[in-house]
């Protein structure tokens, strides 16, 4: 652990991040512009959130790390493995347990407590940038709370599907102004989203951090006669039994068998493990 | 120059400005709470808390006012020893540090562009003492109301009115620390 400054990131490059949180913080849902550094992993991979998570990492903290919900694929393990031996923290994965929760496209299935961090990994940060790719243009919409673009593109959606077909990354009203994406998680997340939780949005490639303080209103877009929907697979978990969870189809054979499991992998478990004690 | 300005800063830099980060960002994350900070012994009459806020935050890049009361030869050497920021006018500065007195009117500060409302000042206010009763906040980071002693009320309601630009607060008292956002909405009650 030595070799490396605490949390692997210089001082100077630590303070730009915090103030650009601080910001981010007082302007809940505004993109702060921040001098992303490079990181020893690939775009793509969390360069954002790990960034936020150096800058916010205190040697006390005990850190989780999902990916879609999972603590033991590669993308967690590797995040987790580089704070272990860059900061030299705790890591769990029990959500309860930890105090700083590096999360790539999921919320966990627990509520947050208030003494508890949710980073999220943000690949595209501007909510406006598939309906218009200049920047300079989005910013002055933002600037302009020029939103009208966002409703177009989800009426599109009712009148091309009937109903509102974008299932992830659907946008957010914060506080009744800033329109935010809230990173791919899956709609079903969204209104976890007024959480006890402090969260902080890093997308490294973009070079933008946001958050949200906790208890912040974070508002679905919809339309009255067409109300937002946290959809999830109208199924139960088949490992643990859960029917409030979102699930993942997973394929188990090459005869078209699949199974649903819940996509948080902690509280699957933990259930399951519940199970077996009480059956005992 | 005298020797003793150079002590006073983080005995371990990284360590202590990760747990002082962590007051900091939860005092702006909910705003009227109050949190306990310390590692820095600046020269008074600045708290522990303001230099350690100071630390925290400020380098070569941030340039910094001192508003009168703090605008002390001994303050302005410690500060450039340890964090090398830049002394500047109120209207170019990204913190100013001083008395609530010194502070207004808050229109000299920088309010941040409506493209950029991030580019606005951060004031760090210098208070004998604060307490968890007086003026009523609301707004994000407040679950239902926070009671805090603010100085006054009119000017925090006026820059709340600005949203999304506005200046953001810290106040310090001893090793104590609270924030105010700009989306804070303050009333008497």
């Amino acid at each position: 652990m030595s070799e490396y400054n605490f949390a692997y990131l210089d001082e100077q490059t630590k303070r730009m991040i915090r103030r650009s949180i601080l910001k981010g913080l007082a302007i809940p849902g505004y993109q702060v512009p921040f001098a992303s550094r490079e990181m020893p992993m690939p775009y793509g991979w969390g360069t954002g959130g790990v960034q936020v998570s150096a800058a916010t990492l205190t040697p006390d903290d005990t850190l989780k790390v999902i990916d879609q919900g999972a603590d033991d694929t590669t993308n967690a393990i590797s995040i987790r493995k580089f704070f272990q031996k860059t900061a030299g923290v705790n890591v769990t994965e029990k959500t309860a347990e930890a105090s700083l929760i590096q999360t790539r496209h999921r919320i966990p299935e627990v509520t947050l407590r208030e003494d508890q961090i949710l980073v999220y990994q943000v690949p595209i940060p501007e909510p406006l940038r598939f309906l218009e790719p200049s920047e300079v243009e989005t910013r002055k919409m933002h600037a302009l709370e020029e939103y009208g673009l966002m409703h177009v593109k989800l009426y599109e959606d009712i009148s091309k599907h009937g109903a509102i077909a974008t299932s992830y990354a659907y946008p957010v009203r914060v506080e009744g102004r800033y329109v935010m994406d809230p990173s791919p998680i899956p709609k079903f997340d969204n209104p976890k989203m007024e959480m006890a939780a402090v969260q902080l949005f890093g997308a490294g490639r973009e070079q933008r951090i946001y958050a949200l303080p906790p208890y912040t209103e974070v508002i679905s877009l919809d339309f009255e006669d067409y109300p937002f929907e946290a959809s999830k697979a109208d199924h139960a978990c088949d490992l643990c039994g859960a029917e409030n969870s979102y699930l993942d189809e997973v394929i188990i054979d090459d005869q078209g068998g699949r199974i649903f499991v819940c996509s948080d992998t902690d509280f699957c478990t933990s259930r399951q493990d519940q199970t077996k004690e009480e059956a005992a | 120059m005298n020797t003793h300005l150079l002590q006073g800063g983080f005995n371990a830099p990284p360590q202590d400005g990760a747990r002082a980060f962590r007051s900091i960002m939860n005092a702006m994350a909910r705003p009227g709470r109050i949190f306990d900070v310390s590692g820095a012994l600046p020269p008074t009459p600045m708290s522990v808390a303001c230099g350690t806020v100071i630390l925290t935050l400020c380098d070569p890049e941030t340039p910094i006012h001192l508003a009168p009361s703090r605008d002390i030869e001994e303050i302005r050497h410690w500060i450039t020893f340890h964090c090398g920021a830049p002394f500047v006018r109120a209207s170019e500065a990204q913190f100013v540090i001083g008395n609530w007195e010194e502070m207004l009117p808050l229109k000299q500060f920088k309010q941040g562009e409506a493209q950029y409302p991030d580019r606005s000042a951060t004031l760090i206010i210098e208070e004998p003492e604060f307490r968890n009763s007086g003026a009523a906040l609301r707004g994000p980071g407040i679950k239902d109301v926070q009671y805090f002693s603010l100085p006054t009320i009119a000017a925090f309601q006026q820059n709340a009115a600005l949203y999304p630009l506005g200046i953001d607060f810290i106040f310090c008292a001893d090793s104590q620390i609270a924030g105010l956002a700009r989306t804070t909405r303050v009333s008497e009650e």
